[in-house]
């Protein structure tokens, strides 16, 4: 018998996008575990590893270790291809999408608090209109609108503090010091 | 404040702009034209606007007597009408936009209106 070996060589970038990501999806599963009264709003606490992420290495990066969390946090909540999966995949690409734009902004003014609010609101912006076209096809569902958006703006703040402290306190390493 | 120094000058704009779109989300969400609205008509004019949102009864005096019209869970029905034949009241609760129960001894109408009727006008 003769064994055939496959081996993938990955790159530093790789392993760091895996780190990073398991960061994420435990995060994730923490905040699945929170009990919340409405469904649809959460914490979001995986987001600060993207926002992290985003001003470290990048939006390339960000975008990998958020859809990383979200296929393998779907599939360890055991929620893969489900509507709620579909929901998460949504807020998040939307977020991402937003976020492509808001780290253009200038850093002097806007800082990882602004990337979270704007990412929040594209987040709950992008599930709302899955929801609707989707899950639940009734203008009712706009009625939670302003809960959503509340909380949206609630853990979009704190996601970001918590964010910029950990930027503000984390030594920059010099992989991301030669960007 | 040391969480307060993490704030940069843009990130209170986009707080603050965050909190206005909140805070005028909720009468746009809680009170704007998504309810649907009955009109009740007597004699051809109109006798009531009611929000279909809102648990009400309400009495159309009209010339044989009073014809007494509930809203309920979103929907509305003639409860009582002193018309011979009954038939608005028979005709039960109305649900759809455009949907209408007419008293027409007592001169009374019943319609629910909705931002998008499907039909001019419903009935059986």
């Amino acid at each position: 018998m003769t064994h055939s070996v496959i081996k993938l060589t990955t790159t530093l970038e790789d392993h760091r996008i895996a780190q990073l990501a398991a960061a994420a999806i435990g995060l994730a599963l923490i905040d699945a575990a929170i009990p919340l009264p409405l469904p649809g709003v959460k914490p979001g606490l995986s987001n600060i590893v993207t926002l992290i992420v985003l001003a470290r290495y990048g939006w390339g990066t960000a975008a990998w270790v958020c859809g990383l969390r979200v296929i393998a946090g779907g599939l360890l909540l055991g929620q893969f291809l489900s509507p709620g999966f579909f929901m998460s995949l949504t807020g998040a690409m939307l977020s991402l999408f937003v976020l492509a734009f808001a780290i253009h902004l200038p850093r002097r003014w806007f800082g990882p608090v602004s990337w979270s609010i704007l990412a929040a609101f594209a987040h709950i912006g992008g599930q709302l209109l899955l929801a609707r076209l989707w899950l639940i096809p009734h203008n009712g569902l706009f009625y939670l609108v302003p809960l959503f958006a509340s909380a949206a703006l609630a853990f979009g703040i704190i996601n970001g503090l918590i964010a910029a402290r950990l930027l503000a306190e984390l030594p920059a390493t010099d992989t991301e010091a030669s960007r | 404040m040391r969480w307060l120094a993490l704030f940069r000058p843009g990130d209170w704009l986009v707080a603050i702009l965050g909190m206005t779109f909140c805070v005028a989300s909720f009468p746009l969400a809680w009170q704007g034209g998504a309810a649907e609205k009955v009109v009740i008509k007597r004699g051809g004019d109109v006798f009531a606007e009611l929000d279909l949102s809102r648990n009400r009864q309400i009495e159309v005096p009209g010339p044989l007597g009073i014809t007494t019209v509930a809203v309920e869970k979103r929907r509305v029905r003639v409860v009582s009408d002193p018309g011979p034949h009954q038939y608005c009241v028979r005709q039960g609760w109305l649900e759809r936009a455009g949907e209408i129960a007419i008293c027409a001894p007592n001169q009374v109408s019943v319609q629910i209106m909705g931002g998008k009727e499907a039909y001019d006008s419903l009935s059986y």
